[in-house]
Formats: C-alpha cells, structure tokens, sequence
C-alpha cells in the first residue's frame, strides 16, 4: 500500500508537470519592431492616436466626444468579481507593430506571418484551403485582411475599420455608435476614445457572403491595451457568418482588452458572430491574465432579420461580456449561445440581453457554464419584452456545471415583461461531474483527462453546434485543454 | 489462471464488506456469483474494477500475473477487465458512437496500435450492433440519457462486445430485463464467451442462469465465498433460498 501511494504521489507530479508545460500554448511572445505612445490617457493621446491613423476630422471629434463623457463616468462595480483598481494612466493607449500594412505579403514583417503561422491562421491566400478570409489585427493595428479583392466583386467590404473610416464614411458616420453609443457604459466610452483597429464588413442587399469571414486578434506588446472595434452592416437580405478568436502572450501583469462590437442587421438579413475567446487567462495563483470588458450589441432592424451569437469563452483572467440583441423588426430573431469555461482563478461574468421591440419577435438563449478550480463563473440575462411586442417569445436554458468543491457557479436572470401576450421559459439546471461519470468513462479506458473533456463536450454539445466547422474542432479542443489539471 | 484473489479484504467508510474472498478464473470460464443482496457482490466488482471509494485492506489479486493493485481503473480496463454496471451512468450530449470511439481508441493506444478510422470503426461497430441487437436508432443517442432499463443493459452488453475483454464482470446485469430483453443479453453473453475469456456474471436469481450455462456458480454470504459448486447449486438455492447455507457456514 505504501509503495502504491508514492507511485501515486509520483503520477501525479507528473502529470502536474506536464500540465505546467502544456497550459497556454498560445503564451509566446513575438520579437517585433513596435510603435507605442507612451502611457496614459489625456486629450493629446486621443488627438496622437487619431493623427497617427490619419482620420479625417469626424473621427477626430467622434473619439473626443467619447473621451470627455468618459471622464465623467465611474466604473461599474455590479459584475460578480473581484480585482485591484486599474490605473488607467498606466496603460499604453497603442502599440503598432512597425512593419504592418494591408501591402502584399512581402512588406510584412515575417516575424508576424510567423507568430499568425504558429496560431493556425495562415495569412497566405494562395495556401488558404478551407477559404476563410482573414483580418488579423496584431495590438492595435490590422496585419492584414485577406480575399479583400474577391470580395469586392460581390460589393462586399472585408477590410480593417480604419481604411472604412478613410474610404467609407457615409457607412461609418450613419452606423458606427448606432447600436453602442459612446456614452453606453465605460468601458464602451473608452474604446471610442482610443480605440486603434479593428474589422469592418459590409454586406450588400442580397447578397450571401460565399466564405466565413473571421478577425484574429493578438495582444503582443506589453503593458499594451487593446481596444478594437469592430462593426458589421448586414443590408437587405444579406447573409455572413462570421468568427472571432484571441490569444495574448503570457504575462505576470494584467492586460486590458475593452472592445466593442456593433452589428446591424436590415430587413430579412441574417448575420452569425461566432468568437472563441482564449485570451490569456492568467497562472494558477491568478496572476496576470486579460480583463476582458467587451461590448457587443446587435440590432434586428428591419422585419424577419436574425442574428445570433455564439460564443465559446476559455480565456482571460476576467471576462465582462454580454452580447445583446435589439429586436426591433417584427418578426425578427435573436439567439445566444454560450460555453463559459472557468478555471483556477478566473472569473468570468457573463450573459445577454434581448430586447423585444418588434411584435413577434422571438429570443432563444441557451448558456452553459462549466467552473473548476477555485473559479467564479455567472450568468446574468436579460429578456425584456416591451408593450408594443405583441406576441413576442423567449426561451432560456442557463446550465452550470461544477468540478471540485471551490468554485462557485451563479445565474442571475432577469425577466422584464410588459406585454401579456409574450411567453417566456426559463430552464435552468446545476450538476457536477460526479465521481460515478467519471469511473464509468475510466472503466472504459479513458483516462480522467479524457473523460472530463468528453463529459463537458457532451455537456457543450448544443452551443458547439451552433458554431462554423472550422472553428467546432478548435473550439472543442480548447475546452479540453483548459480543463486540464482540473481534476484529481 | 487469469485471475487469483486471494484472502481479499475490502472496506468502504470503515464498514468493512468483503472478509476474505478466494476465487480463482481461468480464461474459457463462466463463473456466476449469487448471494443475497447487500453481502458484498457490487462490491467484489467495484474492488476489482477499481473503484477508488472502497479501500482495500487486505489480501491479494493476480490478474494476468500482474498485481491488480498496480493498475489504476483505466489501466485495468485496457489490459482487458470490463465492468457491466449494475445502474449504468448518463453521459448527456455524448452519443454511444462517440462515446465507443474513444474508448476503442484510447485502449487502442494503449496497447501501441493506432486509432481506429471513421470508416474501419463503423463497420467494426455494425458488426457488433448486429450482435446485441443494437439499433442505429439507439446506438445514435446520448449515452443511457432516457434508456429504459432493457436498453441500459443492452447497452452495457454492446459495449462488451466492442472492447473484447478478457475478464467480464457483469454486475446484476439482469436486474430490469423483460424476457425479450433478457435473451438479447443472454444471447450476446454466450456469442461473446469464448475460450480466451473469461466471464463472472453477478445475479440475484437463477433467472438469467436458464440462459447463461456457467461453468461455476459461487454463494457469497457476508463478505465471504461460502460454497461453490455447479450449475446445480443455483437450482437448488432457487429451491431453498440462501438461509441454509448461512447456518452450515457458521457452523463449521
């Protein structure tokens, strides 16, 4: 017996080892000229940020605006979780990597198609073979957008959200700020003050985008925020799906990445924003990692329009995130689909809100929380039905899931109903991994590790099917690995 | 012999329930274990399988001249012990397909071959479904996620049937069967008895005996193999009921 415990005892710490090793891959950091400003934030910061992406005076005076409501504002505290004040004066405002350009392959710095290499997204068009067209946006610049010009035979715009600020202002002066004010929160007032890149997509009418479109961003610099702002028009009857990924180098400090993402989808219009979020989640004492304070909105504009959002969140230290949908159109549709994994330290606070407008309007949320470790892991929804949204229905499904005794699972959902012909379900369940799954999968010969990872998958299997092929195996993949070493 | 215990003493919370089993198993055996309930069968397989909420205290299992007391529960299922749950687990979001490719292939692994392809394991796997009478139909479902008690069994006999094991253990495997039901899981046990294999079926009654022929039949009685014998003896404590033997084990 004694013999067995230290062969035990011995297993373990290599399997702690090797978990230890294996636990971010995406962690390197890229040796490349960089560009910063110096840190802080004040109006000549602001002015810097818009002189060095060359904007015209609109945008000049649209991040003006924002920066001088968000002096006044507070950050809010209401989220479940807990960190040290930001000092937002400690904070590099943008860092570009020198060498990017939308220039052909050969002006970018090959140490950047390298780093994009070594993350699975290959920059090259010619080696691209499922086609996804790629915007990769390294700290605060795009990199490079890919199957621009193809795309433009259609009248579709894939590009970078500055080169829409320069070439296409009638768009980003009528949309940008529509769904998402600057004043909406802070973190929203901040990134419209300084936010750097970010993508830009235009579907349109009628038009069915032939390939995924899809963002990568990047946090290299330290010390660096990143606040991208994405924006994507779906006109008349158009079509996209697109997907969104992160990964950030490992560092003992915090990073903060407040983006804000706007969607507006016009009459009989569909739009599908897929993200997989990895960003640096921080080591296991719950040092460094990302806050990553995001706003996303959409808005059903016309009649039948759709969006949904899927989002698969492993990553950051902090996560603050609710993507949101205005059902404003009748008719229209709004879906959420959520797989938050947390683990170790992280906490992560997130969920939607759908708001009915539009009379027969109908929401679906169905979001699954997977805690270990000594994480916190919340689900906060709204569904509010408005007393013209005659017919109008919900349906949410909020799952947690528990490994261990020291994380903590929540969900607050909050039901705001003020017309008496809407339906609206709430389903909600809480489970934990128990012993006796875990023997049954090992009496098969999995091992603990891959008889979590099935478990989960399976657990996950309604939001992992929302999402495109391309990004299902990753996704699924990542939910294995960071549950790594959450067991035993 | 494929599988020696020797004096095995096992506890769960202090509470101790096995007192001392021998059995011995050679491969080309069918042994059955019979015994009143709450004496310590469950948890002979649990022992056996691995089960880490049972501590052993005492004694020894050779299994394939290997200390079964080296083998972590994974390990055990790999080198060929499988386990017929008595009330099998639901694996939501997990179909039986997926579900037997991952075990396939991470015993496949372990034993150094590669994994299996898409194509091989579906043929492998309509091999075996014709064997148990599993449909596409079930075989398509999260595992025993709303099975009825005929198709957890099912299921657990399937799945038998795809990992090959070299010693089976099924643990009230007829608990929950309609006739019908019954012969199907009777049926795949005798397809899959063969004489490199060894199974120890786990039974309440003589019910499922009418159809498995075991080699052995066991009584174990308060933690302890109080008589052994043939097939014959499950008759008879069909007859008798399993007080008499109590009284001639305490009398020796």
């Amino acid at each position: 017996m004694q013999a067995k415990s230290v062969k035990k005892q011995k297993e373990q710490d290599e399997i702690l080892k090797e978990i230890t090793r294996n636990d971010y891959e995406w962690g390197f950091e890229t040796a490349v000229a960089t560009h910063t400003l110096k840190k802080g934030l004040n109006e000549d910061v602001v002015r810097e940020i818009s002189r060095l992406k060359g904007e015209p005076d609109y945008m000049l005076d649209f991040r003006l605006k924002a920066f001088r409501q968000w002096q006044k504002m507070k950050e809010p505290t209401w989220g479940h979780f807990e960190h040290a004040p930001i000092d937002f004066q400690d904070i590099v405002y943008y860092a570009a990597p020198e060498k990017a350009s939308d220039n052909p392959l050969d002006n970018i710095d090959p140490e950047l198609l390298e780093t994009f290499k070594k993350l699975g997204i290959e920059l090259d068009e010619s080696k691209e073979l499922p086609k996804v067209a790629v915007d990769a946006i390294m700290d605060s610049v795009s990199v490079k957008t890919m199957y621009s010009e193809e795309l433009a035979k259609q009248g579709i715009i894939f590009c970078s959200i500055s080169e829409a600020i320069k070439n296409h202002p009638d768009l980003i002066r009528q949309y940008l700020g529509s769904v998402v004010p600057a004043g909406d929160n802070y973190y929203s007032a901040l990134n419209a003050a300084v936010f750097s890149d970010g993508s830009f997509v235009y579907i349109p009418k009628g038009v069915r985008c032939p390939m995924e479109l899809s963002s990568y961003f990047r946090i290299n610099a330290k010390e660096s925020g990143q606040f991208e702002r994405t924006l994507i028009i779906a006109d008349e009857g158009a079509y996209v799906s697109y997907m969104e990924g992160c990964t950030a180098p490992m560092r003992d400090k915090n990073q903060l990445h407040a983006a804000v993402v706007e969607i507006v989808v016009l009459k009989d219009a569909e739009v599908k924003y897929s993200t997989v979020q990895n960003w640096y989640p921080g080591d296991k004492e719950g040092k460094g990692g990302i806050y990553n304070f995001v706003t996303k909105r959409g808005i059903c504009k016309g009649s039948r329009a759709k969006l949904s959002w899927t989002q698969v969140e492993t990553g950051s230290a902090i996560t603050w995130k609710y993507p949101s949908i205005i059902l404003k159109g009748d008719h229209s549709t709004g879906e959420f689909y959520s797989v938050a994994v947390t683990n170790h330290r992280q906490q992560a606070d997130t969920g939607t809100k759908m708001i009915h407008i539009g009379q027969n309007t109908s929401s679906t949320i169905v979001s699954k929380g997977v805690s270990a470790g000594e994480s916190q892991n919340s689900y906060r929804g709204l569904v509010k039905v408005m007393p013209n949204a005659t017919g109008a229905r919900n349906f949410s499904r909020c799952d947690s899931l528990l490994m261990g005794n020291r994380c903590g699972a929540h969900t607050w959902p909050d039901m705001q109903c003020q017309n008496d012909s809407a339906v609206i379900e709430h389903e909600a369940t809480t489970s934990r991994i128990s012993e006796e799954k875990l023997f049954y999968c090992r009496q098969r010969g999995l091992s603990e590790e891959s008889a979590v990872s099935l478990i989960v998958n399976g657990y996950a299997k309604d939001v992992l099917n929302q999402l495109p092929m391309e990004f299902a195996a990753e996704a699924q993949k990542l939910l294995s690995v960071s549950l790594e070493g959450s067991v035993g | 012999m494929l599988l020696e215990i020797k004096d095995l003493k096992a506890s769960i919370n202090g509470k101790q329930i096995l007192k001392g089993v021998n059995l011995n198993v050679n491969r080309g055996e069918i042994h059955a274990i019979m015994g009143p309930n709450g004496n310590g069968k469950s948890t002979l397989a649990s022992v056996i399988a691995g089960k880490e909420m049972f501590k052993v205290d005492g004694g020894q299992v050779r299994y394939k001249d290997k200390n079964l007391f080296d083998l972590n529960v994974e390990e055990r299922a790999c080198e060929g012990i499988f386990l017929g749950f008595q009330y099998p687990v639901e694996i939501p979001g997990v179909s039986i397909t997926s579900f037997m490719r991952a075990a396939v292939n991470e015993q496949r692994k372990y034993k150094g071959l590669d994994p299996m392809d898409a194509f091989a394991f579906m043929k492998y796997m309509e091999e075996k479904q014709a064997l148990v009478g599993m449909t596409d139909k079930l075989a398509n479902r999260s595992v025993n996620e709303g099975f009825s008690g005929g198709e957890k069994k099912k299921n657990e006999i399937f799945q038998m049937a795809m990992l090959q094991p070299e010693l089976a253990i099924l643990d009230e495997t007829d608990s929950g069967l309609d006739i019908d039901a019954l012969r199907i899981v009777a049926g795949g046990v005798n397809k899959l008895a063969n004489k490199d294999n060894a199974i120890i079926v786990i039974t309440h009654y003589q019910r499922l005996l009418d159809y498995i022929v075991p080699d052995f039949v066991h009584v174990l009685a308060d933690g302890k193999i109080v008589k052994t014998g043939t097939k014959e003896l499950a008759k008879e404590l069909e007859e008798k009921g399993y007080d008499w033997l109590k009284d001639h084990d305490s009398g020796k």
